[in-house]
């Protein structure tokens, strides 16, 4: 009994929806992006990692009876009888990418390269538009008051789809400043962990290579052995202690 | 508004019922390494005779492993001889990196900070730059950084959850220098979820020891947006939506010296000679081998096999693959998505109709696939209204226990997920069964990612990384060591390539190896409307694909 894939169960309920104008009969409950490949459609633009976490496949649509234009993911969005769909596989935002070393930790460092952010009217439209339910506003208006670890934090979780800039009246380019922003406070804003530090130094200075070779020449079974007891104990027998 | 419908929310009664008192009582005990063996032999779909064979042409002929691989492996290329113009070359470099997951970004980086010129070096990949399955990663990364921890018990772990057998020397590799590529990534500004100054360790399922390490719950999102940006930054020249669908080899030495990439828009062929070339196409799940749904992304249809095999490699492993136990079994528009292993490291409790926990969470992934396939199959799972099974994920519960906004700071992605479709699991459980996860097995590479032939000799010019590969994690993969595999050996790559090129000379490119490779397919009568690779899965309705007229 296993879980079949996609398409293959027994469908209950079939609507109608609107691609590029065109009506389609598709199974109700699936998701835009497969209700358009029941429908016939093959996509090699705009769609990705199809989880919601890759940003590939925005889409714009609009409901019956409904003027709005809404926005969403196509591979997170399920389909509804009537729904008008039209997909924006790409955003052709200018993203400035500078080079190693060029990176500062500073606000004026980011508004240099996206002036426009200064020109928010703090209209809210990005965050009425973004998928993840971010509010971008904040962000930039968090990056205008020189919080930049505030913004990368309100950012943390965006996926760069760009529905955003697709909305915005001031035209900040919101997933390139955003991805700027969190550069600079990981490079520059995160503590170093010293644990790790000193793992690395104990292992760089070959601490554990004697033990490494010695397992690796131990016959399987005890090396089984070994284990079975490391669970029940918690320890390791001391001729694999490391000095 | 729940998003269940009236059937659903009828059964997840029980769930409430007895949540209170599961609360209370311990949990499921853990098994020994003699149970978890045998509950794997009973149920788990790796131990189906019927889902295998053995493969019929090249040089692991006679190999057992999953029917679908095997199709796949006796395919017919995309191209001949004789039907490229090989005396054009469209891109002549030193490195060629397929592919740009983790393994193919990280070795980018390492042969650059290793003296590579970025320059000559080129990344094809299939969609965009960095569309992948590392993007999509969320429980975390294990290294053994934490004080009470060491990279020999991180060893230890590893070979067990895989029974013993991995490659020994390639685990050591993996323990020994995971640690090294977390504080490389925090250089890097990779932004490690921490408590206070310190990196976060999270547990998971069969590690002794607390030692994943995540960017909240979009790690693979932030690891790939530093290392998307990095190797732009380092001006390493990309090509997207580009496929790579054959590799050439030297027709004297037949070692690896480019490959034939496809324009994905256009339908145009482009020759790529390099001295070395890095295949990173990770894995297989979009070939929903056994009718599983996948956690994949859209391009994972198993090409590196395919390329890497045809040019003699070796292969091992590939009669097992990894279900992660936890897929999405409802709604139908997110079927197979991941319900990531911390919901269960944090508290999330398996529970079957009957309102019990029926294994311990935390066991090897394979041991848990197989208790939910076990109480599917024998009546305690619940039937979804279209005719699938899964057992219940107890979210709620891991509010109660850990404090409620619990799920919405530790979960985000998976809260934003089934709200999307009307389910709040903060109050209400969610449905699972295994899904198709990852390729545990590959081509075989050794500790420097030299991709060997069966007899474990170097092919020559061709270096293997990530997903693609086998012998790491034997027959089953623990939590959060593949992306310490994916860093650790795309590392190991970037610097062996930067050895490389400094003492190769410019080969030349052929074919040659498709000749006996196609001979051998004629004779086993491979039908030639059989061709790999796939590249990307068609997802068309039935109805639409029995009228279609292939032009
Ligand atoms: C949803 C999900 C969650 C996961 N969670 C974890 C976790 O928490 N911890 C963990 O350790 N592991 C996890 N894994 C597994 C891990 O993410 C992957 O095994 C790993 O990221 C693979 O990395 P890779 O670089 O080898 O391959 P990928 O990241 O898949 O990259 C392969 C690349 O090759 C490209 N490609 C493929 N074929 C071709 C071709 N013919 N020509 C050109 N390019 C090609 C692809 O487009 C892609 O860019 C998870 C996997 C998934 C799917």
């Amino acid at each position: 009994m296993t879980s079949g894939i996609e398409g293959a169960h027994q469908v209950r309920e079939y609507l109608t929806i609107y691609f590029n104008g065109e009506a389609y009969r598709v199974p109700k409950g699936l998701t835009i992006m497969k209700a358009l490949e029941y429908a016939g459609f093959r996509f090699t633009r705009g769609a990705g990692c199809r989880g919601g976490f890759c940003g590939a496949c925005p889409v714009v649509y609009r409901l019956p009876g409904d003027y709005k234009i809404r926005v969403g993911l196509a591979c997170q969005t399920a389909v509804v009888d009537g729904m008008y769909i039209s997909l924006v596989p790409y955003v052709p935002l200018v993203e400035y990418v500078p080079k190693r070393g060029e990176l500062r930790p500073d606000p004026g460092y980011v508004l240099k390269l996206y002036p426009e952010i200064s020109r928010c009217v703090s209209c809210n439209a990005c965050s009425k538009a973004c998928p993840q339910g971010l509010s971008p506003m904040d962000a930039i208006q968090a990056i205008l008051r020189g919080d930049l670890k505030k913004a990368a934090e309100l950012t943390f979780d965006c996926i760069s789809c760009g529905l955003c800039s697709l909305r915005c009246p001031a035209e900040i380019r919101h997933p390139p400043v955003f991805r700027l922003v969190g550069r600079v406070v990981g490079l520059y804003y995160t503590p170093r962990s010293k644990s790790l530090e000193e793992r690395v130094r104990e292992i760089e200075s070959g601490k554990y290579g004697k033990v490494f070779e010695k397992l690796l020449s131990t016959p399987t079974s005890e090396v089984r052995r070994v284990y079975e007891e490391f669970l029940k104990t918690g320890r390791l027998p001391q001729s694999l202690e490391v000095g | 508004m729940s998003g269940y419908p009236p059937e659903l929310r009828k059964a997840i009664e029980v769930v409430e019922e007895t949540r209170r008192e599961r609360l209370r009582a311990p949990p499921p005990r853990r098994l020994t390494l003699d149970e978890r063996e045998s509950i794997v032999r009973a149920w788990h779909p790796d131990y189906k005779p019927e889902l295998k064979r053995a493969l019929g042409v090249g040089p692991c002929k006679g190999m057992v492993m999953y029917s679908t691989i095997a199709d796949l492996l006796e395919s017919w290329p995309l191209v001949r001889p004789g039907e490229v113009d090989l005396d054009h070359v469209d891109y002549d470099v030193d490195v060629l990196i397929v592919g740009s997951g983790g393994a193919g970004l990280a070795a980018a980086w390492w042969a650059v900070e290793e003296g590579v010129d970025p320059t000559g070096i080129l990344i094809a990949t299939k969609l965009r730059l960095g569309d992948s399955n590392t993007v999509k990663y969320q429980s975390g990364t294990q290294a053994a950084t934490g004080p009470d921890d060491s990279p020999v018990i991180h060893y230890l772990d590893t070979l067990a959850g895989a029974h013993f057998t991995n490659n020994p020397r390639l685990v050591r590799v993996l323990a020994e220098e995971a640690p090294l590529v977390i504080k490389w990534l925090e250089g890097l500004g990779v932004r490690w979820s921490r408590v206070g100054e310190d990196l976060e360790r999270l547990s998971g399922g069969g590690a002794s020891r607390p030692r994943l390490h995540c960017c909240g719950d979009y790690t693979g999102l932030e690891v790939m947006r530093v290392l998307k940006d990095e190797v732009r930054a380092l001006g390493i020249p990309v090509l997207e939506f580009h496929s790579a669908i054959e590799l050439l080899t030297d027709p004297e030495t037949g070692a690896v010296s480019g490959a034939v990439l496809l324009n994905l828009d256009t339908g145009e062929y482009r020759v790529v000679r390099s001295k070395v070339t890095v295949l990173a196409t990770g894995g297989i799940g979009r070939l929903h081998i056994a009718g599983f749904p996948t956690t994949n992304h859209y391009g994972a249809t198993g090409d590196g096999l395919v390329l890497a095999y045809r040019v003699g490699a070796g292969l091992v492993d590939l009669d097992t693959l990894q279900y992660h136990p936890t897929g999405v079994a409802w709604p139908e528009a997110i079927l197979g998505e991941l319900i990531p292993e911390k919901t269960r490291s944090i508290g999330g409790q398996l529970v079957n109709t009957k309102g019990q926990r029926f294994v311990y969470e935390l066991e090897p992934r394979d041991v848990v696939a197989s208790a939910i396939i076990r109480e599917c199959t024998e009546g305690r799972g619940i039937i979804t209204p279209t005719g699938t099974c899964g057992v219940w994920l107890d979210t709620p519960v891991i509010d109660m226990l850990k404090g409620s906004g619990t799920i919405r700071r530790e979960l985000p992605a998976l809260y934003r997920m089934f709200l999307r479709h009307g389910i709040d699991i903060t109050v209400e459980p969610i449905l699972t069964y295994p899904t198709l996860h990852y390729q545990n097995g590959g081509v075989l590479i050794d500790e420097w990612t030299h991709v060997l032939r069966p007899s474990g000799e170097p092919l020559g010019g061709l270096l293997a990384a990530g997903e693609v590969t086998g012998g790491i994690h034997g027959k089953n993969r623990l939590v959060g060591n593949s992306t310490a595999d994916i860093f650790v050996f795309g590392r190991r790559a970037g610097i062996e390539v930067s050895r490389l090129v400094k003492r190769l000379p410019k080969p030349r490119v052929s074919l040659k190896h498709l000749e006996s490779f196609t001979e051998e397919l004629k004779l086993l009568g491979v039908p030639e409307s059989r061709r790999a690779p796939i590249l990307l899965p068609d997802y068309r309705g039935e109805a639409v694909l029995r009228r279609v007229i292939k032009l």
